[in-house]
């Protein structure tokens, strides 16, 4: 089922950036030389990132490829196993160009925009933190042990947990704390079902193997009970309504480069767990389960939208924008066609860098104004054209325009789920109504009209120097510039991943496809998939 | 279904090798060879042009302009060759299908991008690059003091790449980024100075009311890979043919929603809210997108997708009330509106509706509708452009009650605007005359109760036509000046005049090419089978519609005569009566969209955010005692027992582990 690899690329993908973040700690030097390292380290991963994909062979009859295994915990059936399939890799790929990206853009956060003072230790704090977020986050994709995967899954929370908690807004502290109870609630939960699991499985010192624990015969009851543990955690981790409340908290506390990661990556662990683990493992519990995630998928789509409207706080809005889209995706995967699981897939992709886009380039406003207030803003497409234009582009992925990546995604789960769930689909579609509505009347209320007298905020004016500051209003704005290198330099990569992929999706797609078949096999042999089997061979 | 299933299976083989083409209404779309196949370059570009100017930002401010132009051009160059070709081709051998490249592939959907050029596409792309190409060198002259006029051309010319791809794409999906495509181009231009908040506002409703077609269109896409398997012309038509029996549930539920797509890019009712407000873009994109183009792509779609309204007469029925309604609708608010763009627009919401209501009715219809939709829009291109060099001479006054007599002082525009007045008044011999009389006898044909409603309503409506187009005419360019001593009218410059004459000319004489010749008719005959339905015959003599038709337009223009020549027109406008005054509320429309949705959306949302922050969050995970409530207590969440607590959890995760490890 998995296909070795001579090469151990993945740990090299991981090692790579743990190095670097003890490296970026440790090492003397100034600040600025921690931040090189760290970008350094990260686009090092990335080349090897995609030397690795290069190898990836889409039309493998394996499942995982690229494949390491060595004995961890021999006694407790856990080995230390990794392997990608088309989803993992994509998604890999996806996290291994975001972390150089969000490295640039929390290249001035800890001097200028977090609450704690500054200096080089905590600058190096900061970008350690982040390189060591991205080893997990190949980890945690590339893991085909389930138990190797729970570790990963619950050790993100710790670097996550001090980047909110150290490095994020007034009250980044009651957010870091929620964001860890939430999520530890759900890591509890699938422990148990993880242990309950592998005492179902046939055992032995390799028994935390994905394809061990593949197509179980276990009782029904049990099953559905282990699905539920599972699905529970995910639920937290996407996040689905009623569990997504810890989010907005999180996203608008935290700084944005980690708003980014946390909602970008971290995030999709949970939509990707739903595919590789509660469709794989638990087939029929799977379908025992539909109708009620179904209605919880759809659920969140529209009302993540409504909430979204409702928000004055930008980074909130976004944050709900994402509860929105995460029901999209989970409704594809639990549509049971091919088509809405590739959707959903490439759905996971194309809103990472969608919601990058989002959470970056307001994060340039704010940093410009000073506040995340919509209402405080209006006219700064007249102050800052190029932001403008970056910002309602970033606006327009998130409506998913067609034309852009994420209409392709978008479209593939609604058009995959009619097949099987109509009136979900339907109610689901009226999601782009919403999605219309909240991104443009945020764009509309900070871009248009009148500018505000004063263009520059209290907390920015803070830190312009004193003679700056001493300049009288009208000559202040002078001050406020549109786009900087370093900005461009980040927004760059960002639009044209989303123009490409909107252009030619196939990029994904393909190495996505079998991935998605091989997955669906299991969750569509017994009876119960028939109507869907009959949907998705359309 | 089991059929269905059979069909498809059989689709399924026809439908990956895209070089066997497209299929049509009549028959095959060969692949494309020699010119044909640079086709692209049709939306290429535009598309260039749009991209070197935003991106090229300031540095192209000199000749950015001037560079859209030429690439506008460029497109109307390609066109024209193509068209050429194909008038040389016979009729089995027009269609050509170009295979660009594999578009997506997500599990078993399966589209490719890929262009269709048969007839009706390529009378289409003429129109755009044409008429598209002269309102640029218009704004050449109208956007010349614009401090942001490259912004305005890097639209504009987004906007005619999109609207190509509209009606060159060769399947549902690729279409839609077309559709989606003037959508933007069209919000981006209505906003267009943006620092007015109302102009601003005024973007994001047609945008949004868009949207809501934009479901039908999308709704209406996964029925139709349901059960035929796929998106693309060739599949859904070949679908639609095999279809046993006529009003099929799912058949007609594909028509409603592409009617429900039609309603909102058209402006047709209900969701022709948007139009009116659109005239805050500037005056050339009302002319190009807001009249001669894009709120024409629903007429297009409906034309477009002939063999699935033809497998199912219910939904036909209900394009042409809709056509009928909205006809009806835009003529009485015509009537009332005081401002000369949204004048117009109301005009155009009607005069689609013509073309929407002979879409309708099936091929009797079909020529009739592209033809009107041809001359329309020229003649109605003509009258916006019209319509700016006034506002260009009256200070941007929109207001016609401070216009009058301007016939004197700005002479060109007073007659290219007076040929298009007399063309979609139907003067006998203009382009209107010829295209909407023929739509007229169309919706005369039929049994039982249709001819006579659907007759009647295009009946009256060209009497109301007469009499507000008449009304706008005298009130703007006749009788007594009413501005003030401050504006001094003056005639535009040439950039300006020169389109406006090109315009008339078509306005003029463009009915006469396409419809008694039978140009129209033989033209698109081979994709719509139009001769077979030659025979039918309206329930009145068409003279004597014709005729009817005359005297309801004598009626209109006297009636216009006596009431905005030979009275005075008050500068203020009068109360009016209860008829007049819903008019001049578009009948209400905005109040009852209000009532209806804003209102109850904006309870609805404020509502869920306090549940949300209340309750939901509060009870999530059964957290409650401890996140929500006071500050006080989210202090001791910080720094109180909850911290310790979730220490605790931790380490109990690592307790239970190390325990495991240690067991086993």
């Amino acid at each position: 089922m998995t296909e070795m690899s001579s090469v151990p690329w993945l740990t090299i993908m991981g090692l790579i950036p743990l190095v670097g973040s003890l490296v970026v700690a440790f090492a003397p030097g100034s600040a600025l030389m921690a931040k090189r390292l760290a970008l350094g380290f990260s686009l090092a991963t990335l080349v090897v990132g995609i030397v690795a994909a290069l190898q990836f062979q889409i039309n493998s009859p394996k499942q995982f490829q690229l494949g390491e295994q060595a004995s961890w915990i021999p006694q407790f059936g856990v080995s230390y196993s990794l392997g990608v399939d088309g989803i993992a890799l994509v998604l890999i790929l996806m996290s291994l160009v975001l972390t150089p990206i969000c490295l640039i853009a929390a290249w001035n956060d800890v001097e200028e925009e977090t609450a704690e003072a500054g200096g080089a230790r905590n600058v190096k704090t900061y970008f350690a933190l982040l390189l060591v977020l991205e080893t997990f986050m190949v980890g945690v994709f590339a893991a085909t042990d389930v138990f190797l995967f729970y570790a990963f899954f619950e050790a993100m929370l710790i670097p996550i947990y001090f980047l909110i908690g150290r490095f994020g807004g007034a009250r980044r502290q009651y957010a870091a704390m929620k964001f860890l109870l939430f999520s530890l609630a759900g890591g509890l939960v699938m422990l148990v079902a993880v242990i309950a699991l592998y005492l179902q499985g046939p055992g032995g010192s390799d028994g935390f193997l994905i394809e061990r624990l593949t197509g179980l015969s276990m009782d029904p009851t049990t099953e559905r009970l282990l699905f539920v543990g599972f699905f529970v955690a995910f639920a937290i981790k996407a996040p689905m309504v009623p569990f997504h409340t810890w989010l907005p908290d999180a996203a608008t506390e935290s700084t944005p480069a980690t708003a980014t990661l946390l909602v970008g990556v971290l995030d999709k662990v949970g939509t990707f767990g739903m595919i590789r683990f509660c469709l794989q493992l638990f087939p029929e519990a799977s379908h025992w389960a539909t109708p009620v995630v179904v209605v919880l998928a759809v659920v969140s789509v529209i009302y993540g939208a409504l909430l979204a409207i409702g928000q004055t706080d930008m980074m909130r809005l976004i944050s709900y924008t994402s509860v929105s889209h995460f029901g999209f995706i989970v409704l594809g995967i639990f549509a049971f066609t091919n088509v809405g699981s590739a959707g959903s897939t490439l759905y996971m992709v194309n809103h990472g860098f969608s919601t990058a886009a989002l959470f970056l380039f307001a994060a340039m406003l704010v940093h410009r104004r000073g506040s995340k207030r919509i209402p405080d803003y209006g006219g700064w497409q007249s102050v800052t054209p190029a932001l403008g234009g970056i910002f309602l582009i970033a606006a327009m992925s998130a409506l998913a325009l067609p034309g852009l990546s994420t209409f392709v995604s978008e479209f593939l789960v609604l058009v995959g789920t009619f097949p099987t769930r109509p009136a979900a689909a339907v109610i689901a579609t009226s999601g782009i109504i919403l999605a219309a509505l909240y991104m443009l009347l945020m764009y509309k209320k900070i871009m248009t009209g009148p500018p505000p007298g004063d263009l520059i905020g209290e907390r920015a004016l803070a830190r312009l120097t004193a003679e700056e500051q001493a300049q009288p209003e009208h000559a202040r704005r002078s001050l406020v510039r549109d786009l900087s290198t370093r900005e461009k330099l980040l927004a760059t990569p960002l639009i044209a991943v989303i123009l490409v992929l909107g252009f030619y999706p196939n990029l994904a797609l393909n190495p996505i496809n079998p991935a998605v078949d091989k997955s669906l096999s299991h969750v569509l042999t017994p009876a119960a998939g028939n109507a869907a089997a009959e949907g998705s061979s359309k | 279904m089991q059929s269905g299933m059979e069909t498809l299976a059989t689709l399924a083989n026809g439908a990956g090798t895209y070089a066997a083409g497209v299929v049509t209404h009549d028959g095959e779309a060969h692949a494309a060879t020699g010119f044909t196949s640079y086709a692209w370059l049709l939306v290429a570009l535009p598309l260039v042009g749009a991209a070197v100017l935003l991106l090229g930002g300031r540095r192209t401010d000199k000749f950015g302009p001037l560079l859209a132009t030429a690439l506008s051009w460029g497109a109307f160059l390609v066109g024209a060759i193509l068209f050429i070709g194909m008038l040389g081709r016979d009729d089995g051998d027009r269609p050509k299908s170009v295979h660009l490249f594999d578009w997506v592939a997500g599990g078993s959907f399966n589209v490719s991008a890929g262009m269709l050029l048969d007839q009706l596409s390529l009378v289409f792309v003429l129109l755009i690059t044409f008429v598209g190409s002269l309102i640029h060198v218009y704004s050449l002259g109208y956007m010349e003091h614009d401090p942001d006029k490259r912004r305005f051309f890097a639209y504009l010319n987004l906007f005619v790449a999109a609207m190509l791809l509209l009606v060159l794409a060769d399947s549902y999906l690729l279409l839609y980024v077309g559709w989606e495509g003037v959508g933007l181009a069209s919000y981006l231009l209505i906003g267009f100075w943006h620092y007015n908040p109302a102009f601003a506002t005024a973007g994001n409703k047609a945008f949004v009311m868009n949207r809501v077609g934009d479901l039908g269109l999308s709704i209406g896409i996964f029925i139709m890979f349901f059960h035929f398997g796929g998106v693309d012309f060739s599949t859904v038509f070949a679908g639609a043919e095999a279809v046993n029996g006529v009003n099929q549930g799912f058949m007609t539920a594909i028509g409603l929603m592409l009617l429900l797509a039609a309603c909102g890019k058209s402006a047709q009712f209900p969701l022709q809210a948007w139009l009116g407000d659109a005239m805050a873009g500037p005056t050339p994109v009302s002319a190009l997108i807001h009249a001669a183009t894009m709120v024409t792509a629903g007429v297009y779609l409906v034309v477009r997708s002939a063999p699935i309204f033809e497998a199912t007469p219910d939904a036909q029925t209900v394009v042409v009330i809709v056509g009928a309604i909205t006809l009806l609708f835009g003529a009485i608010v015509g009537c009332a509106k005081d401002d000369i763009k949204k004048a117009l627009a109301a005009s155009t919401m009607s005069q689609i509706g013509y073309m929407m209501l002979a879409a309708g009715l099936g091929p009797v219809g079909y020529a009739f509708a592209i033809a009107h939709l041809l001359t329309h829009g020229f003649f109605k291109a003509g009258m916006f452009l019209g319509a700016g060099s006034v506002m260009h001479a009256m200070d941007n006054q929109v207001d016609m009650r401070r216009f009058g007599g301007l016939f004197s002082l700005t002479k060109i525009t007073a007659v290219t605007f007076g040929v298009g007045w007399l063309a979609i008044i139907g003067f006998p011999g203009l382009s209107g005359f010829f295209t909407k009389d023929k739509i007229i006898e169309a919706a005369f044909i039929g049994v039982g109760w249709r001819p006579w409603v659907f007759g009647l309503a295009a009946l009256i409506g060209a009497g109301v036509t007469a009499f507000y187009m008449s009304r706008l005419y005298f009130m703007t360019f006749l009788g007594k000046k009413r501005w003030t001593d401050d504006v001094h009218p003056h005639e535009s410059p040439l950039t300006m005049t020169i389109p406006m004459m090109v315009l008339s000319l078509g306005s003029g004489f463009l009915g006469l090419l396409l419809v008694p010749t039978g140009f129209i008719t033989g033209w698109l005959n081979p994709a719509f089978g139009i001769a077979e339905t030659a025979e039918e015959h309206p329930v009145v003599a068409p003279i004597i519609i014709t005729l009817v038709t005359l005297l309801l337009i004598v009626a209109g223009v006297g009636l216009a005569y006596l009431r905005y020549i030979r009275d005075d027109v008050p500068v203020l406008a009068p109360t009016g009566s209860l008829v007049t005054q819903a008019a001049r509320q578009d009948l209400y429309q905005d109040q009852i969209n209000e009532g209806l949705f804003m209102r109850p959306g904006v309870h609805l949302t404020r509502s869920l955010v306090f549940a949300d922050s209340k309750g939901v969050d509060g009870a999530a995970g059964g957290l409650a005692a401890m996140i929500g409530g006071s500050s006080s207590r989210l202090r001791k969440l910080q720094n109180g027992f909850a911290r310790s607590y979730a220490l605790t959890m931790l380490a109990g995760v690592v307790a239970i582990l190390g325990a495991l490890w240690v067991i086993s």
